[in-house]
């Protein structure tokens, strides 16, 4: 892949305490899934994202284990409960070790 | 991993291996039904990419929390999804994700409460164009 894995997320700017939020969030990536086979008949080795993470001030709140079935370009929408103003974080991780990374403040009144 | 030798299986081997797979999960019990909802297209045109949600009923606090939810699908090449992982911090058990479906097939959601109970929804997605490319 070319270019760099860029993550996209959406997270309220602001919420009330307690409020459960909607998270969306989309990252460039081929998600290679290993089936496919090139012009030669061999198999294109797998390279995808195989773990999602997300965290609020050091909180796990959601996570996925991906197989090669999740879509090229994985995308998520999950909720989360806010209990006070902070930072969401997120982590994608690839096949070959990369992590990628993103971070949203929320403000919380 | 494997990445050669599933196409010589038989065409039910997919569906042994699901049924395998949520038995597993399950702790070696019957998952239950109720409580959680699988939402996936009837018809897919774009196999590429099929929006699937999950949802499940609860208090998300003490027994009342859903741990993980295990999607797998019968009819690819390898029945392995996903798996959610939720927290008390999630609010609500509810998510939403694109998924690749190589033919028509079932779809399954499982998912486990921190009690050790499980429960099952499943949809069956009828596809026009396959995505798991040639």
């Amino acid at each position: 892949m070319a270019a760099k894995p860029k993550p996209r997320v959406k997270v309220p700017k602001t919420a009330k305490a307690g409020e459960t939020i909607v998270i969306k969030t989309l990252i460039s990536h081929k998600m290679e899934s290993g089936q496919r086979k090139d012009k030669e008949g061999k198999i294109i080795p797998r390279k995808i994202i195989n773990k999602f993470t997300c965290e609020f001030n050091g909180e796990p709140v959601f996570s996925c284990d991906m197989d090669p079935a999740i879509s090229a370009n994985p995308y998520f929408e999950f909720r989360a409960k806010v209990p006070e103003s902070g930072m969401f974080k997120f982590s994608w991780v690839d096949d070959d070790g990369s992590v990628y990374t993103d971070e949203q403040k929320i403000e919380v009144s | 991993f494997a990445t050669t030798g599933f196409t010589a299986l038989p065409a039910n081997a997919a569906a042994e291996e699901t049924a395998k797979r949520i038995t597993e999960f399950a702790g070696g019990k019957e998952p239950g039904t109720g409580k959680i909802t699988l939402t996936a297209p009837e018809i897919a045109e774009n196999g590429n990419t099929v929006p699937i949600s999950v949802k499940v009923e609860s208090a998300m606090s003490g027994d009342d929390m859903v741990e993980s939810v295990l999607i797998l699908a019968d009819g690819n090449p390898n029945p392995d999804v996903a798996t959610f992982n939720f927290t008390a911090m999630s609010g609500v058990a509810e998510a939403t994700t694109r998924m690749r479906l190589a033919k028509t097939q079932t779809v399954y959601a499982v998912a486990k409460m921190a009690d050790g109970s499980t429960f099952v929804d499943k949809k069956e997605v009828k596809v026009t164009i396959g995505g798991c490319g040639g």
